[in-house]
């Protein structure tokens, strides 16, 4: 490179003029950024629609009595309980993603490989534990565009299917609503998880490559961290409004 | 590809000081500790003693210790407490528009559940 400044590249040196970086930042980890904050959009719009509809309907579904199940443990009575499982493994593998990215830094191959090995077994943990919640809810006969009661006849019947869930009024609506909703993010989120594994995978199998060494950073690893804490991040918000509020 | 190589070895330089293995972990038992005092609230002074009951006073802990959460996560696992300032400010200041949307969609709410219970419906014969 030619070290004679011309006149044109001189007006270039406050940060914004162009000819450095103002952020410090790689390109793809901004874009990372950019697409995590659009996916907060839609995830912020599927969790305010939820506490819209239930701000709207006079009466709503209490979780406690929805999810109460540990199982192979225990069939009732236990709120919160195996979705407290489900939160600490998500938090955990979000702790070996960053573990993960803290020894990209320092070139260490093999603990990287480590750490992304326990993060894809905590997410995959994580979607099996969904896999059996809905399976137990489905049972119970909550599906899309379906609660316990859908089929039944006179008022009598439907109140009947629905009062092992309801703390006050009951509500053929808002139960049906509960379900769809429920379904729905829970399910957006899931396929962020599933991605989000994929994704590891193929980071770890880069890494045994060894192509990250060759290239001499890891920031990939950083990168899909990213996403990684992101969807742990909207975790902690689903687990909230679903199962706590 | 040589701006690339320069930005991300100070990348990776800079966050050498923001996170090392002993702040993952206290950043990992602050958020442990947070999701403990929400269960300890949800099972055991709601559910099982019976002290506080549903509704919005535990309902507005619950997202004050969601959001300090949220924060722990992304400033700390995501580093973004150790980005340029201006990155910050543009990445959150987006988020007003979801807080308006918030208190769009609870006014509409607050409206269908007066409407829909007090608005009667007429035969369309």
């Amino acid at each position: 490179m030619s070290t004679t400044v011309s006149q044109l590249d001189k007006v270039k040196d406050g940060p914004w003029n162009g000819g450095k970086s103002p952020w410090n930042l790689e390109y793809g980890k901004i874009m990372m950024w950019f697409f995590l904050v659009s996916d907060a959009f839609t995830f912020s719009a599927f969790l305010i629609y939820y506490g819209a509809q239930k701000f709207a309907q006079p009466t709503w579904i209490d979780a406690d009595k929805v999810f109460q199940s540990i199982p192979g443990i225990a069939e009732s009575g236990q709120p919160l309980v195996f979705v407290g499982i489900m939160t600490f493994i998500l938090i955990m593998s979000s702790v070996t993603m960053v573990l993960a990215v803290e020894a990209g830094h320092r070139n260490a191959k093999n603990e990287v490989v480590k750490w992304m090995l326990w993060t894809i077994l905590g997410g995959l943990l994580f979607v099996g534990c969904q896999a059996i919640e809905w399976t137990h809810l489905h049972h119970q006969g909550f599906w899309f565009g379906r609660n316990p009661a859908t089929g039944l006849e006179g008022d009598v019947a439907i109140a009947d299917a629905l009062r092992p869930y309801f703390t006050n009024d009951i509500s053929y609506t808002a139960a049906l609503q509960f379900s769809n909703l429920f379904f729905t993010i829970t399910g957006f989120h899931g396929f962020h998880v599933s991605i989000g594994i994929l994704l590891n995978i193929i980071i770890l199998s880069m890494t045994l490559k060894g192509t990250f060494e060759r290239r001499g950073t890891y920031l990939m690893v950083e990168k899909v961290g990213l996403y990684w804490h992101f969807v742990d991040l909207v975790w902690v918000f689903v687990f909230t409004f679903f199962y706590l509020i | 590809m040589a701006n690339h190589d320069h930005i991300a070895t100070h990348d990776a330089h800079a966050h050498e000081d923001g996170m090392d293995k002993k702040r993952i972990w206290s950043v990992f038992f602050i958020l442990l500790a947070l999701t403990a005092l929400e269960f300890l609230i949800a099972l055991g002074f709601v559910h099982h003693w019976g002290i506080l009951q549903k509704g919005t006073f535990v309902n507005v802990i619950y997202i004050i210790l969601t959001l300090v959460k949220a924060f722990y996560i992304v400033a700390f696992f995501m580093h973004l407490k150790f980005e340029k300032s201006s990155f910050i400010v543009c990445c959150a200041i987006v988020f007003i528009f979801i807080i308006y949307f918030i208190a769009l969609m609870l006014i509409e709410g607050d409206f269908l559940l007066g409407a829909f219970q007090s608005h009667p419906l007429y035969p369309n014969k």
